[in-house]
């Protein structure tokens, strides 16, 4: 009973971890029309700007200023490289983010190498926050929870009840509309992209010092992400929520008990033809 | 202009006839090992290691035979069987002798059998086989050759070794081993268990369990889990990803006990345990490093480190490698005959300077040594792993490890 609690929470963490990636991939999606193939790729440039700058300045430094720094990057992508595939149709521009992504990742192990980097919890998150029944819950899952949902909060709140919420909202919808009421249409594309990747850095960010800083940590992610958005429903922000906590708890309770399709099977009264 | 190019074409002629003329004195080594891709920095590290080696005990020290020099040819082989017995063919087009491989048993298997067979046809140009860290225990027994080396305790020794130490701990009730799901991953598991039921029947196994290689991002749950099950220790064979994934994780959600593993050391993973893992993490392995085996073996690190600033001395029997070839070869007084020096290996007794006895056993020519099970800390730590300040500081030593273990090898001698 414990461990089914203990689990809940776990899972949890990891739902909402896959949530931070899929609300910029499924926010892009809806805007563009595209399906961005390096978003795991700024997750991961994420956490080693984050693991960099955490040298000098510290970790809390490190973990604002890296999603900026990645957003930056990712309005860049958007403004003189997304932009001018655009024209060409879709498959072009899956192209384009699909060499992106490989090419950050021999970027990375360019300049970082190839070993893992020692990008840990901060000292003052590096204990446990309460256990249950002899597993521990570390205070950083904690900070993990509340940071993002925090930002799920903040991102529905601009998005629903603010006046830039609502043109973006509208501009998703109706982009001509919108540009001939005298918006920059482009400027919001390239800011959504922006946000978007950074999002992805903030996640990289924080999950790097748990899940680890190494060069296929975008690999590893990459794929459950767009499984995530898909079953959320391309472009809804709730569905990607509901799609990343359905995951994120079906994943954990999966490795956690031992339970084999036979085993289901053979309560199912089923036997398996003597051979 | 026309006179300039054939001044230049002559001059760049004599030049490579000279210089081959100057190589053709060096004994080769072909280094077939990855030197791209995922496993790249393993490959590279090794081949420095390997450079090093032969620089600093054989060609500074005068060379063999009266000043002939060892030379290090590298191969890259992508960690893929076919790719390697394409560079092994241009090896030996090459005239090399000597082949070092320790990446992957599958290349390994792969390589000793075509070895096999090209010294089975071309009686006049033979090569060796100096396998330093495969360690699948199949090389050693059903498909053991003449002219195949391991340097390395096979997997099975390490066990044995690893399940001694283990035994010895009287408080120890119940174990739990995770893996990687692949070969290496099932070998340790079912040499974990044997091991274990024969050596402490009263230990019980509460879980054995295999994960897929390098695709887990949490490995939350897998701790819950052993914390759940009250394990005592943790056996396991990861390495990379998985292991600081594993080892982290761990630590992080309440397990308390030691974690026995074969990888947990060098290549950033040391540095990114850093002060987590300390008194935790217990690892098996060859040569002493802290405390360091002897003042010519500090030397020798000291050295390394002036040359490689980033690298790790983390497979100290390559050194063994370079030290027992260039002993066999000169007593053997020739290199270019490589059965005088593949008898004068069989046998072979060697001081190794890592502070341990090596004996290479003649009915299976697998490398019979001391073996160590040593601690991650940075206590009384004198050569520490990438920079960190951490490294494996050693805790308990098996003499001369399965020195009398059974061998399924039917040895056929030229």
């Amino acid at each position: 009973m414990e461990l089914i609690l203990v689990n809940l929470i776990d899972g949890l963490v990891t739902g909402l971890l896959l949530f931070m990636l899929s609300a910029g991939l499924t926010l892009i999606f809806s805007m563009m029309g595209v399906l961005n193939f390096a978003h795991a790729s700024f997750y991961m440039l994420g956490a080693y700007f984050a693991y960099q700058i955490s040298i000098a300045l510290g970790f809390w430094v490190g973990l604002l200023v890296a999603p900026l720094i990645v957003g930056v990057l990712g309005a860049g992508v958007e403004r003189y490289g997304l932009r001018r595939v655009h024209q060409y149709g879709h498959v072009p521009e899956l192209i384009f983010t699909f060499g992106l992504a490989l090419l950050i990742e021999e970027l990375v192990q360019f300049v970082w190498g190839k070993n893992q980097m020692p990008y840990n919890i901060p000292e003052v998150l590096n204990f446990t926050a309460f256990s249950i029944a002899g597993n521990s819950i570390p205070a950083y899952k904690i900070f993990m929870i509340f940071t993002s949902v925090a930002i799920f909060i903040g991102l529905l709140y601009i998005l629903t009840k603010t006046r830039i919420g609502m043109i973006i909202q509208a501009a998703l919808s109706y982009p001509r509309t919108v540009e001939s009421l005298g918006h920059n249409v482009p400027l919001i594309f390239m800011g959504v992209f922006g946000v978007g990747t950074a999002l992805a850095g903030v996640g990289g960010g924080i999950a790097g010092p748990v899940l680890g800083t190494f060069p296929g940590m975008a690999f590893v992610l990459g794929s459950i992400v767009f499984l995530t958005i898909v079953i959320g429903g391309l472009g809804s922000l709730w569905g990607a929520l509901v799609a990343s906590l359905l995951i994120g708890w079906i994943t954990t309770f999966a490795k956690s008990y031992n339970l084999a399709m036979s085993d289901i099977l053979m309560r199912l009264a089923y036997r398996p033809p003597k051979i | 202009m026309k006179k300039m190019v054939k001044l230049g074409v002559v001059s760049t002629l004599s030049l490579v006839i000279g210089a081959s003329a100057a190589f053709a004195e060096n004994i080769k080594i072909a280094f077939i090992d990855p030197l791209s891709g995922p496993f790249a920095s393993t490959g590279t590290n090794g081949l420095h290691q390997f450079e090093f080696a032969a620089d600093h005990m054989v060609n500074e020290k005068g060379g063999v035979l009266g000043g002939t020099n060892f030379e290090i040819v590298a191969f890259d082989n992508k960690i893929s069987p076919k790719e390697s017995l394409i560079q092994l063919q241009v090896a030996i087009d090459q005239g090399i002798r000597y082949i070092a491989q320790g990446n992957s048993s599958g290349v390994a298997n792969a390589l000793t059998e075509a070895i096999a067979k090209h010294n089975r046809r071309n009686p006049d140009s033979r090569v060796l086989f100096l396998n330093y860290a495969a360690v699948d225990p199949a090389l050693t027994n059903d498909k053991c050759n003449f002219w195949h080396f391991r340097f390395d305790a096979n997997a099975d020794i390490k066990m044995d070794a690893l399940t001694d130490v283990m035994s010895a701990d009287e408080s120890l009730k119940k174990v739990y081993i995770i893996g990687q799901d692949y070969s290496f991953g099932k070998a340790v598991a079912a040499a974990a268990v044997s091991n274990l039921t024969d050596k402490r029947p009263d230990v019980e196994i509460v879980g054995n369990e295999l994960h897929p290689i390098g695709k887990v991002k949490d490995f939350t749950p897998y701790s819950r889990k052993i914390v759940a099950s009250e394990a005592d220790a943790v056996i396991t064979g990861n390495w990379g990803a998985d292991m600081l994934g594993l080892g982290k994780s761990l630590i992080e959600n309440g397990y308390d006990g030691p974690i026995f593993t074969y990888y947990a050391a060098g290549s950033g993973i040391t540095a990114a345990f850093g002060d987590t893992a300390k008194g935790r993490i217990r690892l098996i392995s060859q040569g002493a490093i802290n405390p360091i085996g002897s003042d010519t073996a500090r030397e020798t690190y000291n050295a390394f480190k002036v040359k490689y600033p980033e690298g790790n001395i983390d497979q100290s029997r390559i050194f063994n490698v370079i030290g027992m070839l260039s002993t066999a070869i000169e007593a053997a007084g020739t290199a270019d005959d490589v059965v005088a020096v593949a008898s004068q290996l069989e046998g072979m007794e060697y001081d190794s300077m890592w502070g341990t006895k090596l004996f290479m056993r003649p009915q299976d020519h697998q490398i019979i040594q001391n073996l160590n099970v040593g601690v991650h800390t940075n206590d009384d730590v004198e050569f520490d792993y990438d920079n960190s300040g951490y490294g494996i500081v050693t805790e308990s030593t098996v003499e001369m490890a399965s020195m009398d273990s059974p061998t399924t090898c039917k040895m056929k001698r030229p």
